[in-house]
C-alpha cells in the first residue's frame, strides 16, 4: 500500500479498501472514507492518491454526495495541480447527476488551468492544454473570455503552438472573434510551413460560423503567392464551400490565379475540385483544367489524376463545347497509356457512362447533395460531460483522437494479463470489464456449447439473414442508465459476440445489432432495443438452423453478459 | 503507478535506470524511448508516448536531460510531471546542479534518493525534511565551492559600496551536503522572479502583457526557525480591493505553498513559514493587461526596400522607458529576415553592442541599456526578390522582433519585499544568517510586430 505520509493513514485505507467485512457493511465503510477524507497530515502526494481512490466509492444518497464535496472543497484550491485535477475528475463523476455541480466545479477550476497552461514546464503547458480541449468540447463558451492566453510565443515548441491554435478555433465568439482572427492571421505568415497551415485550416473552421470575415481574410492571404499557403487556402475552400454554400461566390472569385503556385497533392486535388462543381461561374475553368490534362503524362500522384477526371466530367456537362475536346484526350491517355489500375479504371467507367447517353450521365453526376448542414458537424455537437469524464486526468487526453483509437484498438486484440495486484486505481469504467472477463472465461468454455470467432459478418449479409429468419426468441431484460457502446462492444466481443452495428450512446431510440456463430455453424443473429421509459432492453435472437438447446445456452450467455454489464453501472 | 524511471543525456546515454515493477521490458527501454523521441514527426507532441503493450512513456526535458517513466495509461499526467520536476529540484538540491557530469559523479546518492522517494513505483515522500534523515551518502561537488570569488560578478555585484557581495555561483551550492561542514551555511536567498510575456502589434497597440511571478526561497539553514517575509503594505488582489493611497500594487490572482501561514498577511501582508532545507516557492501571482508600470522597451522600426537593386533597410530604434537610474541586461534583439538575405551591414550606435546576420535572422547585442535611454541601428542588406514599393506590408518574411532581456532589481508588478527576519534558533554557537534578497524580472516573450 502506498505510504500516503502517515501510518493511520494507511491503516485506514487498508480498512476500507481491503476489509471485506467493512465493505459489505455500509455505514462502516461510509465511516472509514470520511475519516480517510479528513485526514490533515496528507501530503500534496497523498491527496492525489486519495482522491484517485475515492473515484472507486458511490454515495449511496444526494447528502452524503454534498456532504463529501463540502470537505474536499479545499483540494480544488491547492497549489498543486495533481491535486487540483484529482479533485476535479473526482467532483465531475460523483456529481454525474447533477450537471449544474459539475458546470460550477468546472468554472472553479478554470484558474488554476489557465495558470497551467501559462506555466514554465511545457509539458504541464501541454498537459494543460489537452485538458482545456476536452472541457471545450462540452462547454464551448468556457474561456472565451481569457483568449489571450492562448496566444502562441514565439518560443514556444511546435506541439504546444498548434495545441493552442486548436484551441483559438474552439473558443470563438462573437465578441472576440475580431481579435481571434487577427492573431491567427499573423500566424499564416509564420516562418514555419506546419503552423500556417495550421492557423489556415483553424480560420477555416471558425468560417463555419462567421464565413464572410474568415473568407476575405483568406483572399487576401492568397495575394501572397506563397506555396503552402496557397495550397492550404484552396484546401480550405474546398471544405468550406461544401458546408457554407453561400459563400461560393467570393470563393471562386478569388480563385483565378491560384494554379500557378500551387505543387502538392492535396492542393492540386482541392483546386481540380472546386474548377469542376463551380466551373459554370469560373471563367477560365476550361482553360485551367486543360493545362492539368497536357501535364498529366508528367503528373505523379494518382489521386490527382481521378479529380481531374470526375472534375472534366463535370465541367463537360455545363460547359461542353470548350471541355468536349480535353475529355477526349484525357480518357484516351486513362484509357491507353495509364498505368495506375484504379485510375484506368475509372476512366473506364466514365467512358462507357458517356457512351449510354449524356442524360445518365447527369442523372449520376449532379443527383441532389445530402444537405451538409447534418451529418458532418456530428463532431461540432457539444457533448455532455459524462462522456469524457472518466478519461480526464488520465494519459488519453494527451494523445489525438485518431492516436489513441489506433492505441486502443490494438490494445483489444492483445489478451490483459490479470491488473497487477496493489494498483487501486480503476477509474475507467472501461477496465471494469477486465475484471469480469476473467469470469466469463470460464463460463464459454465449460459445456459443450461454444462460440467461435466468425469471420466478421458483412452488414448486407447480415440484413438479408435478419430478414429472411423468423425471430426465435424475445425478452425483456432491466437496464440501468445510459448505454455506452464501447462497453458493450467489448464485452460481447470477449465472448466472440460480434457487433455490427451500435447506434452511439444517448441517441434515442438506442440500437444494437450482433451475430454470433457456434461450432456446428449455426449463426445467431441478436437485436438489442433501449427503451429508456422504463429503463429496460428489449432483447430478438434470430437463429439460423432450428436447434433449441444451442438456442437456450446463447440466450444464457448473452444475459451473463449483459447482466454483468449493467451490473457495473449500478 | 510507475514501472520505470531512466534519466537520459541528451545524446541517449543512460545516466539512471530503475525498475520498479519489472512489468515493463529491461534495460534497453531506454534505447526504445530515446528512439522514438528522436524520430518523431514534427508535429506529434512528445511528452507522452506509446510504448507496447498498454504502456506510456511520459518524460520532462531538464537542461536538455531526458528524465522518464514508463506507466500504464490511466495514472494522472499532472502527478507524473509534477514528480519529475520535483525530482529534478530535488536532485540539483543534493548535487548542486544537474547536469551528465553531476549525475555520473552522484550515482549512488541519486539511486539512495530514488530508494525513499518511489515504493514499488508508488510515491513516498519528496519533502526534503523527511529525506535528510534517510540520506546517508554525501554529494560530490564537480568544483569546490569559494565564497570569495568575485570573478563572475553576477546580478549581485553590480554595485561593490556593499561590503558582503555574493556570486552569482552561491546559491547553485549544494543545499544539502553533510552534516559536518556547518562553518558557511547559513545563508537564506528570496527571490522575486517575474516573467513578462507582451506582444504589441504592428500599429504600436498593445495586444496582449502578462505577468507570472514567483516567490522563491532557498534556505541552507539546517534547523527550521519561524521566517517572516513582509511584502508591500498596498499589495492588492483582484480588481475590487483597494489599499492604501492611490493606485498601489495589485495582482490578478495569488496562490500560496501549503506550509505558508496567512495569518498575517490580510492585516500587514506578512507570511510567516518554517521553512526546510532547499528550494520552496512560496508565493505565485500573475497579473495580465493591466501593469502599473510602463512596459521597459519600446520598438519602432522603419522599413524601406527598393526592388531594383533588392536592397532593404531596417531602422531600428529602442527606446527604454525604465526609471533612470534602472538598466537591463543582456538584451538582444532577434528579428526573422527575408529568405536569401545576403551581406549586412550595420550601423550602431555605441562601440559595445554587436549586430549579426545567421541564418536568416538578424541579431542585435546589447549587453546594458540604462533606463531612459534610445539606441538606433540602422541595417542594410540585400534580399533578392523583393516585392513592388507601394505595397504597404513589410517584405514577407521580415518577422515579428523579439526581445529578451533581464531587469536586475525591478518588479514589473512592483511588488517588492519589505523585509525579511529569521527568529535565530538556539543552536549553539550559530552564526547569524545571512540573508539575501533580490528582485529580478526578466523577459519570457517580448514580440514586436512590424
Amino acid at each position: 500500500m502506498p505510504y500516503l505520509g502517515s501510518e493511520d493513514i494507511v491503516k485506514e485505507l487498508k480498512k476500507a479498501l481491503c476489509n471485506p467485512h467493512i465493505q459489505a457493511d455500509r455505514p462502516r465503510y461510509r465511516n472509514v472514507i470520511q475519516r480517510v477524507i479528513r485526514m490533515p497530515d496528507l501530503d500534496h502526494w497523498g491527496q492525489a492518491e486519495v482522491l484517485g481512490f475515492l473515484l472507486r466509492y458511490q454515495p449511496r444518497s444526494e447528502e452524503e454526495l454534498f456532504a463529501i464535496l463540502n470537505l474536499l472543497d479545499s483540494s480544488l484550491q491547492s497549489s498543486s495541480p495533481a491535486v487540483v485535477m484529482a479533485a476535479t475528475k473526482l467532483f465531475l463523476v460523483l456529481a454525474k447527476e447533477f450537471p449544474h455541480v459539475q458546470t460550477d466545479v468546472l468554472v472553479r477550476v478554470k484558474g488554476p488551468l489557465l495558470t497551467a497552461c501559462s506555466s514554465e514546464s511545457r509539458e504541464l503547458c501541454f498537459a494543460a492544454l489537452c485538458h482545456v480541449r476536452r472541457i471545450l468540447r462540452s462547454l464551448p463558451g468556457h474561456f472565451s473570455s481569457h483568449y489571450k492566453k492562448f496566444f502562441c510565443s514565439y518560443s514556444e515548441p511546435h506541439y504546444i503552438k498548434l495545441q493552442k491554435v486548436e484551441v483559438l478555433c474552439e473558443l470563438v465568439n462573437d465578441e472576440n472573434v475580431q481579435q481571434v482572427l487577427d492573431e491567427l492571421r499573423d500566424y499564416c505568415t509564420d516562418v514555419s510551413a506546419d503552423l500556417a497551415q495550421a492557423a489556415i485550416f483553424a480560420i477555416g473552421g471558425i468560417a463555419r460560423t462567421y464565413t464572410d470575415q474568415c473568407v476575405q481574410i483568406l483572399t487576401e492571404l492568397l495575394v501572397l503567392r506563397q506555396e503552402h499557403i496557397t495550397s492550404a487556402v484552396v484546401q480550405t475552400f474546398r471544405n468550406l464551400v461544401w458546408l457554407c454554400p453561400q459563400c461560393t461566390e467570393a470563393v471562386c472569385q478569388a480563385l483565378p490565379g491560384c494554379e500557378e503556385n500551387i505543387q502538392d497533392s492535396e492542393g492540386k486535388q482541392a483546386l481540380i475540385w472546386l474548377l469542376g462543381v463551380h466551373g459554370e461561374i469560373i471563367p477560365n475553368a476550361p482553360y485551367v483544367l486543360e493545362d492539368f490534362v497536357e501535364n498529366v503524362k508528367a503528373e505523379t500522384f494518382p489521386a490527382v489524376k481521378m479529380e481531374l477526371l470526375t472534375a472534366l466530367l463535370r465541367l463537360f456537362l455545363s460547359r461542353p463545347a470548350e471541355c468536349q475536346d480535353m475529355l477526349g484526350r484525357l480518357l484516351y491517355y486513362c484509357l491507353e497509356e495509364e498505368k495506375d489500375m484504379a485510375v484506368r479504371d475509372r476512366g473506364l467507367f466514365y467512358y462507357r457512362l458517356l457512351l449510354t447517353g449524356i442524360d445518365e450521365v447527369k442523372r449520376i453526376l449532379c443527383s441532389p447533395k445530402s444537405d451538409p448542414s447534418l451529418g458532418l458537424l456530428e463532431d461540432q455537437a457539444e457533448r455532455p460531460v459524462n462522456s469524457w469524464v472518466s478519461e480526464f486526468n488520465t494519459l488519453v487526453p494527451m494523445y489525438s483522437k485518431a492516436c489513441w483509437a489506433a492505441i486502443s484498438s490494438s490494445q483489444v486484440s492483445e489478451p490483459h494479463g490479470p491488473e497487477p495486484s496493489g494498483n487501486g486505481v480503476l477509474s475507467a469504467s472501461g477496465s471494469l470489464v477486465l475484471e469480469n472477463k476473467e469470469e466469463l472465461q470460464p463460463l464459454c468454455d465449460s459445456g459443450s456449447f461454444l462460440l467461435v470467432p466468425n469471420g466478421q459478418l458483412t452488414a448486407e449479409q447480415f440484413e438479408k439473414t435478419w430478414l429472411s429468419l423468423e425471430v426465435a426468441h424475445q425478452e425483456v431484460l432491466p437496464w440501468q442508465g445510459v448505454a455506452h457502446p464501447d462497453t458493450i462492444q467489448t464485452a460481447l466481443q470477449v465472448v466472440n459476440i460480434q457487433a455490427i452495428a451500435l447506434s452511439k450512446a444517448g441517441v434515442q431510440p438506442w440500437k444494437a445489432y450482433f451475430s454470433a456463430q457456434d461450432g456446428a455453424g449455426c449463426l445467431f443473429l441478436t437485436e438489442l432495443l433501449l427503451d429508456p421509459e422504463p429503463s429496460q432492453v428489449h432483447l430478438s435472437v434470430k437463429q439460423s438452423q432450428a436447434k433449441a438447446e444451442a438456442l437456450n445456452s446463447f440466450i444464457s450467455v448473452l444475459k451473463t453478459v449483459i447482466g454483468t454489464i449493467v451490473g457495473i453501472k449500478s | 503507478m510507475i514501472s520505470q524511471l531512466f534519466i537520459l543525456s541528451s545524446k541517449g546515454d543512460p545516466l539512471i535506470y530503475k525498475d520498479f515493477r519489472g512489468d515493463c521490458g529491461g534495460s534497453d527501454v531506454a534505447e526504445i524511448f530515446y528512439r522514438k523521441v528522436t524520430e518523431l514527426p514534427g508535429d506529434q507532441p512528445p511528452v507522452v508516448m506509446v510504448h507496447h503493450k498498454g504502456y506510456h512513456f511520459v518524460h520532462i526535458r531538464h537542461f536538455s536531460l531526458y528524465l522518464v517513466v514508463t506507466t500504464s495509461g490511466s495514472v494522472s499526467p499532472f502527478i507524473l510531471l509534477e514528480l519529475l520536476s520535483r525530482l529534478a529540484t530535488l536532485l540539483s538540491d543534493y548535487c548542486g546542479s544537474i547536469s551528465e557530469k553531476t549525475l555520473s559523479l552522484n550515482v549512488a546518492l541519486v539511486y539512495e534518493l530514488l530508494d525513499e522517494v518511489l515504493d514499488y513505483g508508488y510515491i513516498q515522500t519528496t519533502s526534503t525534511e523527511m529525506l535528510r534523515n534517510f540520506i546517508q551518502t554525501e554529494a560530490v561537488v564537480s568544483k569546490p565551492f569559494n565564497l570569495f570569488e568575485l570573478s563572475s560578478v553576477g546580478l549581485f555585484g553590480a554595485e561593490t559600496q556593499q561590503s558582503k557581495v555574493a556570486p552569482s555561483s552561491a546559491a547553485s551550492r549544494p543545499v544539502l551536503t553533510g552534516r559536518s561542514d556547518q562553518s558557511h551555511k547559513n545563508d537564506v536567498f528570496l527571490d522575486v522572479i517575474e516573467r513578462l510575456s507582451v506582444l504589441i502589434g504592428s500599429n504600436g497597440s498593445l495586444l496582449k502583457v502578462d505577468v507570472q511571478g514567483e516567490i522563491r526561497l532557498k534556505s541552507f539553514l539546517p534547523s527550521c526557525s519561524e521566517m517572516r517575509i513582509g511584502l508591500t503594505e498596498e499589495f492588492c488582489v483582484g480588481k475590487s480591493e483597494l489599499r492604501g493611497y492611490g493606485p498601489g500594487v495589485r495582482v490578478d490572482e495569488v496562490s500560496f505553498h501549503g506550509s505558508v501561514r496567512l495569518d498575517e498577511f490580510e492585516s500587514h501582508r506578512i507570511l510567516r513559514l518554517q521553512p526546510s532545507q532547499g528550494e520552496l516557492t512560496i508565493m505565485r501571482y500573475q497579473l495580465s493587461d493591466d501593469l502599473p508600470s510602463p512596459l521597459p522597451f519600446r520598438l519602432f522600426p522603419s522599413v524601406q526596400w527598393d526592388h531594383g537593386s533588392g536592397r532593404l533597410q531596417v531602422y531600428l530604434k529602442l527606446r527604454c522607458d525604465l526609471p533612470p537610474k534602472s538598466q537591463a541586461l543582456h538584451v538582444k534583439l532577434h528579428l526573422p529576415l527575408p529568405r536569401g538575405v545576403a551581406s549586412l551591414s550595420q550601423d550602431l550606435s555605441s562601440p559595445e553592442q554587436k549586430a549579426e546576420l545567421g541564418e536568416g535572422v538578424l541579431q542585435w547585442d546589447l549587453p546594458r541599456v540604462q533606463g531612459g535611454s534610445q539606441l538606433c541601428g540602422l541595417f542594410q542588406m540585400d534580399v533578392p526578390g523583393l516585392p513592388d514599393p507601394p505595397s504597404p506590408a513589410p517584405p514577407l518574411g521580415l518577422g515579428p522582433a523579439s526581445l529578451s532581456f533581464e531587469l536586475p532589481r525591478y518588479t514589473c508588478s512592483g511588488l517588492q519585499v519589505r523585509f525579511l527576519r529569521l527568529t535565530a534558533p538556539g543552536t549553539p554557537g550559530n552564526i547569524s544568517p545571512h540573508t539575501w534578497v533580490r528582485h529580478l524580472s526578466h523577459s519570457d516573450t517580448y514580440v514586436i510586430r512590424i
